[in-house]
């Protein structure tokens, strides 16, 4: 590993100019952490955590901050094809931004929000105090985030990944990618699929086994039903794509021949083991959001969600079909005719399921009361948008006629119209919603809906164009194109729309500053919601619910507030809590180094760190660490406070 | 919770957070399951992917093989003694149980790593071709696997020596238990579709 190697992106002005940028805002907040001697309370509040809802926010975080990285990697490819023959970039750079912004968005931001999200608001959901595996669960976090840092330092030290966010041999192969780039790639995935993996373990168990009672599993809120589904199908999906990066290490750095392309190594096994991954990987992302606009759809409504039992077996249908339908994204690569029917027929099925619940979310609305929220907002937008990528999605099932749409800006249109009105809308819905929970009051509402206009209107204008410059054959993936092809004026549109997505994200953002400024604290429940995540005072004290509730009905709580039942009346007993995580952050630190180490194939410090992790799991297995006891007198206390102040923490 | 001991059930299933670690740990052999079912199916589709290199018939040997299925299969025996020990609350069998499974499984380990060194002698290095290249993978995974689970094993018995016999290192002995009887039915799997296939 020569510091010529390392450091050699760097003589480029543009990664030189990010590399300042990012040293400088580091400094910033080390200083302003300095200054403000706020690192004891970073480290003991937040880093070392175990509370499920602020392991959830620090997911957040992480995933806005991604997405502001994977936002400019986009805003750079529609600024580089804008015009015909740009130099903005070179075609070595662009290789590298697009492969970064598809793998950032997918698994850095899409996943760490999505479970985020389910970290908020699961364990509230079924009345329990915490995921089953408190320390497993920050331990997750700190991976997802080492997986981030390595893919992220690598356009800094050694260069990006540059074969695509899928990762295809031959090219990420040694002999067309000798770099360092593609094992960033490998380790990064690697590290922070154990974390998803276990987070997958944690709430399966937490769902089946910490209900509250008399929360029988048809009694369950949706999301918290898609977040079980989804849970399994982390559980399945994710050993397969550990396999596949640890051959793709092995072929890349120890010359095994697994997708080699001589003595015996197939490189199509690569493609059909990537995507028994990949594709149940899009149901990851997609049914969570499915789940947030069943939970909003319905409070906003004021209704209860049409088609319960539909919904769940809608979910469980799509998570078994998610396993049965890889091999459409290479329909192109050489199978068979009956390969290539079987798999359009089993793709077109997925439509039959999603088309039920599209349907319900209708009906539920049917004579409904709708608030138009922010939140019911990207619901509303989510649903027409949707259905054009769904059938667009179609016109891609059909084989023979993929052969015309295949590797075109009309896949790219088509994953972008069902990725972002379907993930992006959905996590934003479920943002706007459930931070009341989190922080004691709302976001601002007129930003919240500016924003979502903007990001509606945007979204279709940077998009849309593609469904047309797609049929007239411009290919993914080109970083130029000339004059001649026309593909100039559409393609300034997108751009502009591009732009336009910016400005909204930006107002998200500028709306946390806006909001923890300018709004007013509020009491419980302030969406007049159904679930049992609200009848908690919020902000959400730490140990949730001072007596667990009793349910006997879907939507109890609702029911209990048109009563006037109090849902935690009860005796109140001692609570028994975990004690916060040293050892799950340093391990996540050890493994971000062991990960850096391998990559550079350096093995000694490699070896140190692995030494390192593993010792910090012995010193685990003998740590002896029963948690602690909130005292009666003590919940009681925080308890009044809660009540004298309509529901505030610390409020004087 | 966690403090609270249940006295009907077996000590390691005792306590709440016991229960959930044994049902967090079964989904986790789940996963192992998908795991190890992949390195099959890599197999499978590359075994006869052998381009200049030895095919399989030509290089397994069916003795150390055999050595190794006892040496394992007599381990996961033994670790249901030691289980059942530990349910009759006698410490002393318990441990020695567990050293005698962890002192196979060593054998095991020394047995398998002789072998690959013989495969290496005969021209077959994990680089030659595919097919090698899957077969040590998959193989190497599961030595990798008790190679882990040795440590692990030692660092629970180091437990049950200076604590005795409690809901603690019970919950923990058990899931190791589950883990080790897991590595013996993926043997089981290498044994009949790898090896004897192979020599077939």
């Amino acid at each position: 590993m020569s510091f010529d190697a390392i450091f050699a992106p760097l003589s480029e002005p543009m990664v030189f100019g990010t590399f300042i940028g990012i040293v400088v805002a580091s400094l910033a907040v080390v200083i302003g952490l300095t200054y403000f001697k706020k690192w004891g309370w970073l480290y003991s509040e937040w880093l070392t955590t175990v509370d499920h809802k602020r392991i959830g926010v620090m997911y957040i975080f992480v995933a806005i901050i991604m997405l502001f990285r994977g936002g400019v990697d986009a805003l750079l490819m529609r600024a580089q094809t804008a015009i015909p023959e740009n130099g903005l970039l070179n075609s070595a750079h662009y290789n590298e931004i697009f492969t970064t912004h598809g793998l950032l968005m997918i698994l850095f931001v899409a996943m760490p929000f999505v479970i985020g999200l389910m970290n908020v608001a699961v364990p509230l959901q079924i009345g329990a105090r915490d995921v089953a595996f408190p320390r497993l669960n920050l331990l997750s976090f700190w991976l997802t985030v080492a997986g981030a840092i390595l893919i992220n330092v690598s356009f800094i030290f050694g260069g990006s990944p540059n074969a695509g966010w899928t990762g295809y041999f031959p090219l990420s192969g040694p002999e067309y990618n000798p770099g360092v780039g593609n094992n960033y790639y490998a380790w990064s995935i690697q590290i922070s699929g154990f974390g998803t993996l276990m987070t997958g373990i944690n709430f399966i168990t937490t769902i089946m086994k910490m209900r509250a009672p008399g929360m029988t599993l048809m009694k369950m809120p949706m999301f918290t039903w898609s977040i079980l589904i989804t849970s399994l199908i982390i559980t399945c999906a994710f050993p397969v794509i550990t396999v596949t990066m640890a051959m793709m290490t092995l072929d890349r750095q120890f010359g095994t021949k697994f997708f080699a392309m001589s003595d015996g190594g197939m490189d199509m096994l690569y493609a059909n083991l990537f995507w028994v991954w990949g594709h149940p990987e899009v149901y990851i992302v997609i049914l969570p959001a499915f789940g947030i606009f069943s939970e909003v759809i319905a409070t906003f409504s004021r209704k209860n969600l049409f088609g319960y039992g539909s919904m769940v077996a809608a979910m469980v249908v799509i998570s078994t079909l998610a396993f049965l339908v890889w091999a459409h994204h290479f329909y192109t690569m050489g199978h068979g005719v009956l390969t290539n029917g079987v798999f359009s027929i089993t793709t077109m099925l997925i439509a039959v399921p999603t088309g039920v619940k599209i349907f319900n979310w209708l009906l539920t609305m049917r004579h409904g009361k709708i608030s138009f929220t922010t939140p019911m907002l990207y619901a509303l937008g989510f649903i027409p948008i949707f259905t054009i990528g769904g059938v667009t999605g179609v016109m891609l099932a059909m084989a023979s006629a993929d052969y015309q749409y295949h590797n075109t800006l009309f896949l790219v249109a088509h994953f972008h119209y069902v990725l972002i009105p379907g993930t992006v809308f959905a996590l934003f819905a479920g943002y706007h919603y459930w931070w009341p929970l989190i922080w004691g009051f709302r976001l601002n509402e007129k930003l919240g809906k500016a924003a979502f206009w903007v990001m509606a209107i945007s979204f279709n204008v940077a998009f849309f164009p593609m469904f047309i410059l797609g049929l007239d054959g411009y290919a993914r993936r080109m970083y130029t194109y000339s004059a001649a092809t026309g593909y100039g004026p559409l393609s300034m549109v997108s751009f502009i729309g591009a732009l336009g997505l910016a400005v909204s994200f930006i107002l998200v953002a500028y709306n946390i500053y806006y909001s923890f400024r300018y709004a007013k604290r509020e009491g419980s429940d302030p969406w007049d919601a159904r679930s049992l995540e609200w009848c908690v005072h919020t902000p959400a004290p730490n140990y949730n619910f001072a007596v667990i509730p009793t349910v006997t009905r879907l939507d109890e709580f609702w029911f209990a507030k048109k009563e006037g039942r109090d849902l935690q009346a009860g005796k109140i007993e001692d609570i028994h809590m975990p004690n916060n995580s040293q050892s799950a952050f340093w391990q996540g630190i050890a493994m971000t180094a062991w990960g850096f180490f391998f990559v550079w194939a350096e093995w000694i410090p490699a070896a140190i760190f692995l030494v390192i992790t593993l010792a910090f799991m012995l010193y685990r297995s003998f740590q002896k660490d029963d948690g602690y006891h909130i005292h009666v007198a003590e919940i009681e206390e925080t308890e009044r406070r809660y009540d004298e102040n309509g529901g505030l923490r610390g409020a004087k | 919770m966690a403090h609270h001991v249940d006295h009907s059930q077996p000590l390691e299933y005792s306590t709440t957070q016991n229960r959930l670690n044994i049902y967090g740990f079964w989904i986790f052999l789940g996963a192992e399951i998908v795991l190890f079912a992949t390195l099959f199916t890599v197999y499978f589709t590359l075994s006869d992917r052998t381009g200049t290199g030895p095919t399989g018939e030509e290089i397994f040997e069916l003795g150390p093989v055999l050595i190794e299925t006892f040496l394992l299969l007599t381990s996961s025996f033994l670790i249901g003694l030691g289980v059942h020990a530990m349910r009759l609350g006698r410490k002393t069998p318990m441990v020695v149980f567990y050293i005698l499974t962890l002192i196979l499984g060593l054998g095991f380990l020394i047995v398998e790593i002789d072998e690959f060194f013989t495969y290496v002698h005969e021209g077959a290095t994990i680089t030659t071709s595919a097919f090698v290249s899957s077969l040590m993978t998959t193989i190497g995974t599961h030595g990798a696997h008790v190679t882990f689970g040795l440590f692990w094993g030692t660092a629970i018995i180091i437990q049950v020596i200076r604590n005795g016999i409690n809901a603690r290192t019970a919950n923990k002995a058990f899931i190791f238990s589950l883990y080790w009887h897991f590595l013996d039915v993926v043997w089981i799997f290498i044994f009949s579709f790898i090896y004897l296939r192979g020599l077939m």
